[in-house]
């Protein structure tokens, strides 16, 4: 089987009547690219989001389709070359956030960010993920679970010395506990004050609760990669990691794609309901705080808050930031289009972890800057660790004077005793 | 046989056989893939999948507010379409005539002057759209001798059911046979390209909005 013919089969692996309808319902009418932000930033056309996956459409209709037979018989379906899907990874990977927005413009009820999904399967199964630096990313993380290669005595020894750093108690490799955080590898590299600022709410909250080095990084870049072994493999290991510990909670970290993940997929990769609720952090946050297990000092600020497309739009999560603003007596002024219709950062999907994608990247974040800066507001707020970078790497990169705040750590500063 | 005689006869059925068959065909086979695993509990509060489908079915005939001002154009003109297209096949007396012909249902007619105008309009917004289709980049990129082939097939029974009403430039006889031979012609294409989004919507919607409703999602 050659390059070309290993994406195709691996697109279509798995393949059901919600994906079929997908690929059989689409009219060409467009409109997913005036949702999405790389086509309304750059004019280019090439960046429409059906058009994104074009080529993966003979594959469909070679294998999978209701008239594949035919196509078979009769040679309908076009080859697709390997040099084709080559031009196209800028397409499937580069310009694609799998935000979703598109699919809540289709007419048609396409999940066009789901087909996306799947295109990069194929991709990645024919060996045509972006090396610099998602794809070697994915490919760390499949062999060792993590995917900067971070062992378990140096996870262990880094929250470790964040407990000392922050002065907050680290729980670590318990026997047993109710409640399992896990962390983004974003946070570990870049913000690990989200760390301590978990351990720190969890101290409050009074209920057991543990980091498990068994199975700690939820960031799951495999997923945005497109390799489902690794992608699943990731997965599993956090599972068995909350399982072996009696786990009631699995906590995920500020991160849209830990979250859908562990949320949505875990289970089917699991083979059975999961043995524990997954939350993410700002459900978790908005819960206790309305049952009073967190309990917090009010907050005189006024701000603004980024939703995380995964958090958001396509897991459902949209008013639990909300919650959390209120509840702290921020005074928020939203973003337009906030919310369900909300506008990715442009580094979500892993877009943010391909180092080529950088200035159309940027592109997409003038949407945001504009929209931030059309609030007046000088920080925005946001539960995503992906989003959070990018908008720090956005803003520093347009000598933006605005700052970025997770969250999570406004929550744990502002504690009451 | 006169080819009216061949058009209200065998041409009719044979064209009701390709549509209906190739119709369920093509809709079985996606329906019987293997369904995918849901295993993930779905979100406290979750109002019932088949609840959130039916409500996606309807939400997505109107684009949320925020989408509008860059989308303003193409709903406007495929809006005039379809709606002047269900004016014209459920308000027209002939039209009428023809589905209690075959359903036994009856409903009163539209004044023919506004079935006419309806159809003016929707005839202009079809050329529109194809004039969109050939110069707008994206809809350009996207398009397929299917786009083309299906509004040429849509096309000519609004043409031919335009000149049949003011009996124009031919006799009534042979104009009637033109537009029941396009509208066949129609039909026997309806399952094999987009024009089959006239079901496949309904269950390309429902499908997203029950996979999100269980989310908690928007949908």
């Amino acid at each position: 089987m050659n390059t070309a013919e290993k994406a195709m089969r691996g697109f279509v692996s798995d393949f059901g009547p919600t994906a079929a309808l997908s690929m059989e319902s689409c009219v060409h009418c467009g409109r997913c690219a005036e949702a999405c932000q790389f086509y309304v930033q750059t004019g280019d056309p090439r960046y429409t989001p059906i058009h994104k996956i074009a080529p993966f459409r003979q594959a469909y209709e070679r294998e999978v389709g209701p008239f594949a037979l035919i196509y078979r018989l009769f040679g309908l379906a076009r080859k697709v070359t390997v040099d084709e899907l080559t031009s196209w990874q800028d397409l499937i990977y580069d310009s694609c956030n799998m935000c979703g927005r598109c699919s809540l413009i289709c007419p048609m009820g396409i999940d066009i960010a789901d087909l996306v999904e799947k295109a990069r399967h194929g991709m990645y199964t024919a060996g045509l993920a972006p090396a610099d630096y998602l794809g070697l990313l994915a490919e760390k993380e499949h062999a060792t679970g993590s995917p900067f290669r971070l062992s378990v005595t140096k996870f262990r020894e880094m929250l470790h010395a964040i407990g000392d750093q922050y002065g907050v108690a680290m729980h670590v490799d318990e026997a047993t506990a109710d409640i399992v955080p896990t962390v983004s590898s974003i946070d570990l590299k870049t913000y690990p004050g989200s760390m301590a600022a978990i351990a720190k709410i969890l101290n409050h909250v009074g209920e057991s609760w543990t980091f498990r080095t068994d199975g700690f990084d939820a960031d799951n870049v495999s997923l945005t990669a497109g390799d489902r072994d690794g992608q699943r493999a990731t997965t599993l290991g956090v599972v068995q990691a909350a399982t072996t510990c009696g786990a009631k909670t699995l906590l995920m970290p500020e991160c849209g794609h830990a979250f859908t993940e562990m949320r949505w997929e875990a289970a089917n990769a699991f083979g059975r309901k999961l043995p524990f609720r997954v939350m993410q952090i700002t459900e978790f946050l908005a819960e206790g705080l309305a049952d009073g297990r967190i309990r917090v000092k009010t907050v005189k600020q006024r701000a603004t808050y980024h939703d995380a497309c995964q958090v958001s739009r396509r897991g459902g999560a949209t008013a639990a930031p909300r919650t959390i603003l209120e509840a702290l007596g921020v005074d928020l002024h939203e973003l337009e289009d906030a919310g369900d219709a909300n506008w990715c950062c442009g580094g979500g999907g892993g877009v943010a972890l391909i180092n080529r994608a950088a200035p159309l990247r940027q592109k997409a974040f003038e949407i945001k800057q504009r929209q931030v800066e059309a609030t007046g507001m000088d920080t925005v707020y946001t539960s995503c660790s992906g989003c959070r970078q990018t908008l720090d790497h956005g803003g520093k990169a347009a000598q933006w004077n605005k700052t970025v705040g997770s969250l999570l750590e406004l929550v744990a500063d502002s504690l009451r005793p | 046989m006169t080819l009216l005689d061949f058009a209200r006869g065998p041409g009719l059925q044979g064209a009701w056989l390709v549509m209906v068959g190739g119709t369920a065909w093509r809709i079985a086979g996606i329906l019987l893939l293997r369904q995918r695993l849901h295993l993930a509990a779905p979100r406290i509060g979750f109002a019932g999948r088949v609840r959130g489908g039916l409500a996606t079915v309807f939400t997505r005939f109107v684009p949320r507010r925020t989408f509008w001002p860059r989308i303003a154009v193409s709903v406007g003109l495929s809006s005039t379409f379809h709606l002047g297209l269900a004016v014209i096949v459920l308000g027209g007396a002939p039209h009428i005539q023809v589905i209690h012909q075959f359903f036994w249902l009856t409903w009163p007619s539209l004044p023919k002057g506004l079935v006419v105008i309806v159809s003016g309009l929707t005839l202009a917004s079809m050329i529109a759209l194809l004039f969109r289709r050939i110069y707008h980049p994206v809809l350009r990129l996207l398009s397929t001798t299917d786009d083309y082939l299906s509004w040429l097939l849509v096309f000519l029974p609004v043409l031919t059911g335009i000149l049949l009403s003011g009996e124009t430039i031919a006799s009534y006889r042979t104009l009637l046979t033109l537009h029941i031979l396009s509208v066949e012609l129609m039909m026997v294409w309806l399952p094999f390209g987009k024009l089959l989004h006239v079901k496949l919507a309904f269950y390309s919607r429902a499908a997203m909005g029950m996979n999100f409703a269980r989310k908690g999602a928007a949908t």
